[in-house]
């Protein structure tokens, strides 16, 4: 059973949730709970923001400021709640089609702008919700039912992504490893900036169940064997990586954050007096 | 006090009415012919402790005025055809999860990148129905820049007091036409605000409208209320609902907060209708050269009645039909193909003869145009 405190933060009326028992989403809403707890962070004065897809119903089952939005763009609505009301922590949760499909617009501009907002994403590889479908994160040769003979583009580098556009806390960890995941997702909210915390998640009955992991234990495996620790991959090959899944933290930098920045032009233009 | 005279452009004189009528956040991305609207905004609001941002798109645009309009700041965006094709998506979160917004659109010509910089009345039917599913419209075509000023501060009312966004059409012509604008001192514009909850947060229903009025009141992410937004058909506590009795009520209120008040937000204006034989229907930029029109008619001794649309929607059809039972024919001259005068002729019932009159090359109508036609059907 998890702990008391994070059972006040659950809307425990809607359990069980509609996720599909195995599902890897639980760990991820466990994991973000415990580290919004253990940041001392309270229910009325934090948002999670979604956008749509099994990882965007997340906020239904979190009893805080929950705002359940359209397909990829919660990043662009949350972006209004945080300049509007900076004292709020806002983490926005999505799923990786949201993020790099149909959101990838909002994602690297959020990067780049650099607003105080943590961004976990669910990263399982598919399209769940809609059936299987391949998702910009589907490994080359893996079969969706939108490819069904294995899919011929290369995936996108979340991570890789969030860094080039400028994040400035980006960090990955697998639903193998929980406690990274909360240890991650905890230096994402108090990092003040934007923070990616890509967390691999699994779908066995989508992306598994065609792609030789059927149940949640494969997955589960799967994630154990492939995870390498940054600090070992910086010295493995990249014949030596192929197929692996590197775990770390890959940027923490400090810079001006968006809505400091903008509150400092609202002191020089005299609009603090107001 | 003295009243302060302006000289300004009608998307100038939008966005300050806007800020008069309590707007402090703008959520947006340039287009032609609507980037003042911005741009006034993002000078402005710092000044007066709002926040303004230009987005990376016109979805994140009117994204974040929506975020913001959570919060509980009156929030608007504003936009030209393309992006008002944009927009629609979250346009439909904002009717679905009824937050109060503002959405200005310029109409310039279309389809598509059409006519940027030119006049066009082509976006009015996709204001009534360009998002998907049923929803009740608000919206306004101001026809002068002093009444840009005014329609902004009214949209705001109409948006916080109905928990839903209101939409301004503008036009290219009137969006650059510069006109004096007077800003009166001595008497306040009458400024709405959303009703905040009564009750304890646990106990706060967000869609759970009052007896009294049928509308519900909003909390604000960060005063304390814990709640959940969402853009499926949820129930009165705000979470998604396969319930058919739910659905149906939450669907049906959706219409019938708007419908209920109807007679309270249409607005038109009429000159000569009394003993008009020829009525001539028109709305925004239009609107003027009718009017002259319609004046120089009645010199020719032509019983000509001037009828205009201040709320497109929803639409005065009832008056019209009123109207309608005393004219003849009744003319409806519009920059597109025919838009408004389809809703003319269901108002008129075949009481009188409906003609459109259209006019779709980047210009608007002369009068001596419009007063030609009126000689000709009349």
């Amino acid at each position: 059973m998890p702990r008391p405190e994070v059972m006040d933060w659950l809307r425990k009326q809607f359990f069980p949730h509609l996720w599909c028992p195995g599902c890897g989403h639980g760990i991820i809403l466990h994991a973000i709970l415990r580290a919004l707890i253990d940041s001392g962070k309270k229910r009325e004065e934090t948002v999670i923001a979604s956008g749509i897809g099994c990882s965007s119903r997340m906020p239904g089952y979190i009893d805080a400021c929950t705002v359940h939005t359209t397909h990829g763009r919660s990043l662009a609505f949350a972006t209004g709640i945080k300049l509007s009301n900076p004292d709020l922590t806002v983490v926005d949760v999505m799923g990786d089609g949201d993020c790099a499909a149909i959101g990838g617009n909002h994602f690297i501009h959020a990067c780049r702008r650099n607003i105080n907002i943590t961004a976990v994403v669910m990263n399982n590889n598919i399209y769940g919700m809609t059936g299987g479908q391949a998702s910009p994160t589907t490994p080359l040769g893996a079969k969706a039912t939108t490819a069904p003979y294995g899919s011929i583009e290369p995936p996108f580098d979340i991570c890789q992504l969030a860094q080039g556009a400028g994040a400035t806390y980006v960090a990955r960890a697998t639903i193998a490893n929980p406690v990274l995941c909360e240890k991650y997702i905890k230096n994402g909210i108090e990092h003040k900036g934007f923070s990616v915390v890509e967390v691999i998640s699994s779908c066995h009955t989508q992306f598994g169940r065609r792609n030789k992991r059927r149940t949640p234990l494969d997955n589960l495996n799967f994630l154990k064997t492939a995870s390498v620790q940054l600090a070992k991959a910086s010295s493995m090959s990249e014949e030596e990586l192929e197929g692996k899944i590197i775990i770390g933290e890959f940027v923490r930098k400090e810079i001006p954050e968006y809505t400091e920045g903008y509150e400092k032009l609202i002191e020089a233009v005299g609009g603090s007096k107001v | 006090m003295k009243n302060e005279i302006n000289f300004w452009q009608g998307n100038v004189a939008l966005a300050h009415g806007a800020l008069a009528a309590g707007c402090r956040f703008f959520g947006g991305y340039p287009i032609t012919p609507s980037s003042e609207i911005a741009e006034v905004m993002a000078e402005e609001l710092p000044k007066l402790n709002g926040r303004f941002i230009q987005m990376e798109d016109e979805i994140a645009g009117i994204a974040a005025a929506i975020g913001a309009s959570m919060t509980g700041r009156k929030s608007m965006t504003a936009t030209s055809g393309p992006g008002f094709s944009l927009k629609q998506e979250n346009l439909g979160l904002a009717y679905m999860a009824e937050i109060p917004l503002v959405v200005v659109d310029v109409m310039r010509g279309g389809p598509s990148t059409g006519l940027p910089t030119s006049i066009s009345q082509q976006d009015v039917m996709q204001a009534r129905w360009g998002t998907h599913g049923d929803h009740a419209t608000i919206a306004y075509a101001p026809s002068s820049v002093q009444e840009c000023y005014e329609t902004a501060i009214k949209a705001f009312n109409m948006a916080e007091r109905f928990r839903q966004p209101v939409l301004i059409m503008s036009d290219e012509v009137l969006g650059h036409m510069r006109e004096r604008v007077t800003i009166q001192k001595d008497i306040m514009p009458q400024i709405i605000n959303r009703k905040r909850p009564a009750v304890d947060p646990d106990e706060f229903k967000p869609y759970k409208p009052d007896d009294k009025d049928n509308l519900p009141p909003m909390a604000s992410f960060g005063d304390g209320y814990r709640w959940h937004i969402t853009g499926l058909t949820h129930n009165e506590w705000g979470f998604p609902t396969n319930d058919p009795a739910e659905i149906e009520k939450k669907t049906r209120r959706l219409m019938d907060k708007v419908n209920a008040y109807r007679d309270e937000i249409v607005e038109y204006e009429t000159e000569s209708i009394d003993d008009a034989e020829i009525l001539v229907v028109s709305y925004g930029s239009v609107a003027r050269t009718a009017l002259s029109a319609v004046r120089m008619a009645r010199k020719k001794g032509l019983k000509a009645g001037f009828f205009r649309l201040v709320t497109l929607w929803p639409f005065p059809d009832r008056e019209i039909e009123n109207i309608a039972e005393k004219s003849r024919v009744i003319l409806v001259p519009e920059l597109n193909y025919g838009q408004m005068v389809l809703e003319t002729e269901r108002a008129a019932h075949g009481k009188a003869r409906v003609v459109p009159y259209n006019l779709v090359n980047g210009e608007l109508f002369k009068p001596e145009e419009i007063l030609e036609k009126i000689e000709e059907v009349g």
